[in-house]
Order: C-alpha cells, then sequence, then structure tokens
C-alpha cells in the first residue's frame, strides 16, 4: 500500500472548511460503487462539499497533492469526464498526464498490461483509467501498485458519475434515502446505470429503471429495483428523474424501430415530467440527444440539473483523488 | 511382457466387474482379470502391488480435447498434450480439427497420426465436417475416415447452415460416424463472453443465452431424426439442451452428449467474486447459472448424459493475460479433470464409481467406436489407476501441459490419479503417492 508511507508529510486542505473526520477509503482504488460501503459513499459526498467551495474560490487551487503524479489513461473518446479530471487534478496541484488511446502505444500493439506497467514504472499515484471493456480496471488494480480510479469501464460502472449524481441530488433533495428515483433510456449497455443503481439502493432510494424491453438488462431486478417497460410508471411520484443517452447505433442492432417511436414511447416530455413530483429535479449524465431521449423543454426546463452535475463532476473527482492520493489522517475509514 | 496388478479394487462395468482381482498384462494387451493368478503367472510377471483402496478401471477417453498441432505449438503440442493426458488419468484423446490448418482432409490427419507414434497417449483424430470448417463444402469424410479420423466435428466454428449439417448427417452415417456438434447460434451468441443473466447484467459483459445452445441442440435433434444418424453435443452446458436430449432419447432419436468438469462444477457466479473478470472463467459455452449446474449433475446421475469432456483449450499465458472481452475462450482440463470428478461427483454422493467409469471410458469409446473402455481379454491394456481417498491441491505450475489456464490453481480436492497404463506401458505414475512398493 503506498499510499501509507505518505502520513508523515500529510498535507492539509489549506484554509478550507474542516474535513471529515474519516478520511480515508479503503481500497487503494475506486473500481466501483460496487466496492463501497454507504459509509464511505457518505464521506466522498462530505469530502465534496469541501472540494466544492476551493471551487468557487478566486483562486481555485489548493496544494494538497503537491508532488503527487496522476495519469489519465482514456482508451476511449472523453470530454466531460477526461476535463473535469484534469481539472479536479490541477486545483489539487497534482501534475496530471493525459494518455489518450489513438496516441500512445496501443496503436503499436501493445497490450493494456505492457502499457500500464511502462507507465507504472514512472511511479504515479494514481492512474484514472477509461477502457471500452468491462473489468478493464480490475484488470489494472492487479497488476499496478498505483490505485485506480475507473472512469467508465465498457458497460460495467462509472462511479464517479454516480457520486456527483448523487452529490447533485443531495444538494437538491438533502436526502438520497427514501427517494424515488427513475433512471430511463439504454440500461443495458449503461455503465452510468449500474454505478448509480448501486448507489442509490445502498443509500437507501426506492429506484424504477424503465426503458425498452430490449434494452433491459436480464435479472437487474435483483439488485432490489423496479424494472418497468412504462415510462409513466416509472416517473409517477418520482423525485429525480434520470435519462441515459440512446445511442443511435442500437437502431441497426434492432434494439428498437426508429428514433421517432423511441422519442414517442420513451422520451422524457413536459408530460410525462408532470408525472413526477411537483419539485423533481431532471437530470442526464450527457450527452444528450434532444429530440430522442429527451424534450428540449425538459432538459433546458426549470427542473433541469444537467449543468449542475457537470460543475459538481469537479469537486467529486476532487474529493476521490483526495481521499486515495492525500489526506491527514491516514486511520482506515471503515 | 507381462505385468500384475494386485491388490487392488477393479471397476469394469462393461464387464459386470466389480471387486478385488489381479489383472494381468501380457505385452499391450489385458490377459486375465481373475480373483487370483496362479502361482506361475504371478512368478513370470512384474508384479505392481497397488494399496487396497485403489481402482483399476479400464483407461480413461477425454474424447473432446485441442491439441493445438499443427499450428498453434505454442499453446499446445501432441507431445504435451498427451504428457497431461496420461498424467490426468487419460490413455486416450480425441483431438478437434480446428488447427492451422483445419484437420479437414487426410495429409492433416496423417501428420497428426504420425506426430502421435510415441506419443504418451493415444490420439483419435476428429476431421471436419466441412472444408476450413467453413460450413459450406463437405470435407472428404471417406478419406478422413481411412486416414484415421474417428467422428466428425467443426467444433468452435460449428455448421450454421442446417442444410449442410443435413447432408453430413447422412453422408456420416454410412461410416457409422458421430456428428460431434459444438452447438450455438452465431446470431444469438453475437459478441457475448459470458452467460446471459443477472451476474453479466451487473458486470456488463455482453451476455450469450442459454438459448443459443438450445435452439442449436434442437435443431441438430430434428435432423438426426430425419437422417437417421448419430449426433453428439459436445459440451453440454443448459438444462434445456438436457431436457431436449432427454426427451429425443425417449423417443428413439440417436443422440448422446458430453458436460465438462468446469461446466459441473462453477457457475457463472464465479466471475464476479473472488476474482472478478478471471479469464481462466471465460469459456465457451460459458459458465451458466445455479440451476443449469445443478441439472447437468442430475442428467451425469440420472444417465442422460453420456460422458465427461474436458475440452481441454490451452492458451497460452499473454493470450490470457488481457481484458476479460479480448481473451480466447476456453481452459485446459486434462490434469484436473479426474479429479473434479472425484471430488464433486463421487465423494458427494451423486454417482457409483462404476457410473464415473462410464461417464469416462465406455461411453466414450461407444460413441467413437474406438476400441477401449473394457478390460476383457484381449483388449488393450489401457488402464487408468485411481487413489480416490488421496487428497490433491493443483498447482498448475506442475502441469505437462504448455498451457495453464486454468480456475481451479490452488483448488484442494479429494481423489487422484494413481498410475495410467497405456498398452501395457506404464505412462504415468503420480510420484508423490507411496505405493508401487515393488516391481518398478
Amino acid at each position: 500500500m503506498p499510499l501509507d508511507t505518505q502520513a508523515a508529510s500529510s498535507v492539509q486542505v489549506v484554509n478550507g472548511p474542516a474535513l471529515p473526520a474519516a478520511t480515508r477509503l479503503r481500497g487503494k482504488d475506486l473500481l466501483g460503487i460496487a466496492e463501497l460501503t454507504p459509509a464511505e459513499i457518505r464521506l466522498v459526498l462530505d469530502t465534496t462539499e469541501a472540494m466544492k467551495e476551493i471551487g468557487a474560490r478566486p483562486i481555485k487551487k489548493v496544494p494538497a497533492l503537491r508532488g503527487k503524479t496522476v495519469i489519465n489513461l482514456f482508451f476511449e473518446p472523453s470530454t466531460r469526464t477526461r476535463t473535469s479530471f484534469e481539472v479536479a487534478e490541477k486545483r489539487l496541484s497534482a501534475d496530471a498526464l493525459n494518455i489518450a488511446a489513438g496516441t500512445s502505444s496501443v496503436v503499436k500493439g501493445e497490450t493494456l498490461a505492457d502499457t500500464a506497467l511502462n507507465l507504472e514504472a514512472m511511479s504515479p499515484d494514481l492512474m484514472v483509467v477509461r477502457h471500452p471493456s468491462s473489468g478493464a480496471c480490475h484488470f489494472l488494480s492487479r497488476i499496478c501498485r498505483a490505485g485506480i480510479i475507473n472512469a467508465g469501464d465498457g458497460m460495467h460502472e462509472h462511479p464517479t458519475q454516480a457520486l456527483l449524481d448523487a452529490f447533485t441530488i443531495r444538494e437538491h433533495k438533502k436526502r438520497i434515502e427514501g427517494l424515488k428515483i427513475a433512471i430511463v433510456g439504454d440500461l443495458l449497455h449503461s455503465r452510468v446505470l449500474r454505478s448509480n443503481v448501486l448507489l442509490w439502493t445502498k443509500l437507501g432510494a426506492e429506484v424504477w429503471v424503465s426503458g425498452p424491453p430490449t434494452l433491459i438488462p436480464p435479472g437487474i431486478g435483483r439488485l432490489g429495483i423496479r424494472a418497468t417497460t412504462s415510462v409513466d410508471e416509472a416517473v409517477e411520484g418520482a423525485d429525480v428523474i434520470m435519462m441515459l443517452r440512446i445511442q443511435l447505433e442500437r437502431m441497426q442492432g434492432g434494439y428498437f424501430p426508429s428514433l421517432r417511436e423511441y422519442f414517442t414511447v420513451f422520451g422524457m416530455t413536459p408530460e410525462r415530467v408532470r408525472r413526477a413530483k411537483r419539485d423533481v429535479i431532471i437530470m442526464h449524465p450527457g450527452p444528450m440527444n434532444r429530440g430522442v431521449e429527451i424534450a428540449s423543454e425538459v432538459a433546458d426546463g426549470p427542473y433541469s440539473v444537467i449543468l449542475e452535475q457537470v460543475a459538481n463532476g469537479v469537486a467529486v473527482r476532487m474529493a476521490v483523488l483526495y481521499l486515495l492520493a492525500g489526506g491527514g489522517e491516514h486511520e482506515a475509514a471503515a | 511382457m507381462k505385468r500384475l496388478l494386485e491388490g487392488a479394487r477393479v471397476v469394469d462395468p462393461a464387464n459386470g466387474v466389480d471387486g478385488r482381482f489381479d489383472v494381468l498384462i501380457d505385452g499391450d494387451r489385458v490377459a486375465r482379470v481373475v480373483p487370483e493368478v496362479s502361482p506361475a503367472e504371478r512368478s513370470g510377471a512384474e508384479v505392481l502391488e497397488l494399496k487396497p483402496d485403489w481402482i483399476v478401471c479400464p483407461g480413461f477417453i477425454d474424447m473432446h480435447v485441442h491439441l493445438r498441432e499443427p499450428g498453434q505449438e505454442h499453446k499446445e503440442t501432441i507431445a504435451t498434450g498427451t504428457a497431461a493426458a496420461v498424467a490426468g488419468g487419460f490413455t486416450a484423446v480425441a483431438c478437434m480439427p480446428n488447427t492451422d490448418p483445419v484437420n479437414d482432409n487426410s495429409s492433416v490427419t496423417k501428420f497428426i497420426v504420425e506426430r502421435a507414434v510415441g506419443a504418451a497417449a493415444r490420439v483419435y483424430p476428429i476431421g471436419a465436417v466441412t472444408t476450413r470448417s467453413a460450413g459450406e463444402q463437405l470435407a472428404e469424410i471417406a478419406d478422413l475416415r481411412a486416414a484415421g479420423c474417428v467422428a466428425l466435428s467443426d467444433d468452435g466454428r460449428p455448421v450454421a447452415n442446417a442444410l449442410i449439417l443435413r447432408r453430413a448427417l447422412e453422408y456420416a452415417r454410412m461410416f457409422d460416424m458421430a456428428v460431434i456438434d459444438h452447438c450455438e447460434d452465431p446470431a444469438l451468441k453475437g459478441e457475448g463472453v459470458a452467460h446471459e443473466g443477472f451476474v453479466a447484467s451487473v458486470l456488463g459483459l455482453r451476455g450469450i443465452p442459454a438459448a443459443a445452445e438450445e435452439v442449436m441442440v434442437h435443431r441438430d435433434i430434428c435432423l438426426a431424426e430425419l437422417t437417421g444418424a448419430r449426433v453428439h453435443i459436445a459440451h453440454l452446458s443448459t438444462r434445456g439442451s438436457l431436457r431436449a436430449v432427454r426427451d429425443a432419447r425417449a423417443r428413439g432419436v440417436r443422440v448422446t452428449c458430453e458436460v465438462t468438469p468446469h461446466h459441473f462444477t462453477l457457475t457463472d457466479e464465479w466471475l464476479n467474486a473472488p476474482l472478478s473478470y478471471d479469464t481462466n472463467l471465460k469459456m465457451n459455452p460459458p459458465l451458466r447459472e445455479a440451476a443449469d449446474r445443478d441439472a447437468l449433475v442430475a442428467g451425469l446421475a440420472d444417465g442422460t448424459v453420456d460422458a465427461i469432456a474436458t475440452d481441454h483449450a490451452p492458451h497460452h499465458y499473454d493470450e490470457k493475460h488481457v481484458e476479460f472481452d479480448r481473451a480466447p475462450f476456453g481452459i485446459v482440463g486434462l490434469e484436473t479433470a479426474v479429479s473434479l470428478a472425484l471430488d464433486r461427483l463421487l465423494h458427494s454422493g451423486v454417482i457409483s464409481i462404476a457410473r464415473l467409469v462410464e461417464l469416462l471410458a465406455v461411453n466414450p469409446a461407444r460413441i467413437l467406436r474406438v476400441r477401449g473402455g473394457s478390460l476383457e481379454a484381449g483388449a488393450p491394456a489401457d488402464i487408468t489407476v485411481l487413489a480416490p481417498e488421496v487428497t490433491t491441491t493443483v498447482d498448475p505450475n506442475r502441469f505437462r501441459s504448455r498451457s495453464r489456464n486454468t480456475p481451479f490453481g490452488g483448488w484442494t480436492l479429494k481423489g487422484a490419479v494413481a498410475a495410467t497404463i497405456v498398452g501395457g506401458r506404464l505412462a504415468y505414475v503420480n510420484e508423490e503417492l507411496a505405493g508401487f512398493a515393488a516391481g518398478q
């Protein structure tokens, strides 16, 4: 555990609000929400409060991760997540490097293991990894000493997205427990779905998922959620509605007949939103297909918190980076 | 040279033998199995004194093995694969034709047969059903048979076109050869990498539904019924497939099936823990649900399943040390199969030792129409000696196979192979067991 060697030289977040007493996650990695306890999830969310305050200052930088090296290793295109991590790393004064698969040795046929081990030889403290294969981060965590932060692995998990979504929900609703949350769209291919469902159920929300029957993962109800093909049923009385992106190529895969029909049956229209609670918030992890899964009136409407999600993404990632590579207290959090 | 196996229990269900017997071997043949040989016979023979709790049975035949030669010798060769076979208690293996080049013509078959001369175990080549296993044109089946092929299969690239399979069955019937089908609908399988179900859903792995196998099992049964030919279902993995075979057999269709040790031992839950996304748990067909595994175990007990076969699929470490999506399907099985069968099936009380011998020796010989599975006088002296009470820990570093891709490393299993005799020759002796007091 390389992180344990930092105890003596721990860095405080200067001039910030008091951080929660427990400042560590149990593992060296953040592989998924599946591995986190409810207490760890709350720790990240509480730490995010402090980090968000830093982002509101005129000088948005603290030395919490000074001298730490973080490599952002992205094997898939990403704008939001990669930028968000990079901003978070810079605000914490870490040395951040970006590697995109298109420019790396991967195009020369190097394996993922060799790429990671070569980067590891340069002694990074953390590697933020996005990869098209489910489980790629688990694989890397077993062969790397550096901590691995999963920035999205295939159709599996995207834990920092779920954490920023939870933070956004908590800002508006002051709680997760007891809320009715509906998530609608391409459930089958969505890592956001999996991470969010795990997080929400761990924190005691009532979770409904909805989409075309061809895009509902088999057996998903065993996670303690309700799955329905009726969007109206899913959003009825909901406190939170999250829409998931429909990738245009799914139509060719035969998952549904046409985008037009998709929008008619599953799209989030103002009429459907009216079935939810009056103070419902509308979320979307992006990128959006306006007029496919969500009407512009909804995306840009008064209940939409979509841009807040993006803003909170930086603070959540600062919290995760800090909890894994920095921090003052080194007693285990759980 | 004569050799005498004495002191152990002999289980030879083909001849109704189960009890303490002497087995006298003369050269490469079984001479006699009698309660006690005469002193004259004993004095002229090399005597192997076996432990009383050991079991002597007809040599095990693994009817589904990938030896990788020619063309993929970095994974396995005929020499290393047969060394693994005898270390695992198998006196013979049937090798699948998906080599490079494909065993779709007699020159490849002859190459395999030639390379197998002097190998540790007997090698029975399986010929391709279609040229290059491309599913379009029938391979020269008569020629393959004349060169030594004992069955036909396009394993790994199953015949998708029902008409081609129908023709192959009609043609193969002329030689009474079984067509062994890896049942998989290519469209339903798609890009799947794990059993479609809750576990794959949670892990975000693309699913292979049970129906991808079952629709082809049903198709094959229809075609076996239509043609009167023999179909053998390779590595049957779902409860629906098993039900289809059971029903078909009840109405007289000539269909047989095999089950692998990993499918009767593991379920898809293993993909999640303790080692998530372990590529040594990636095989095709995939590990199924507990209900499927339980059904297979029941099928092994009630006779629906004819054979245990390993689908021994060696892959190099580098090929498996990758993302789950990218890893090739398959695991090695030759050196763990018998211990798994003893531990999981015999000691757990699912099947008797006689049934185990049927599954591993009698029935494979019957399906492939090869000699073996019996210790009658004059039969080839292919003999497996089991030490069922000995507990072993699987150590992949000690495998004879060139590959180590097994999920069973570190498993402790009750039941071991004591020795393997091929054609009267002591092909393998388990050095860890104190035994063979004399005569070696």
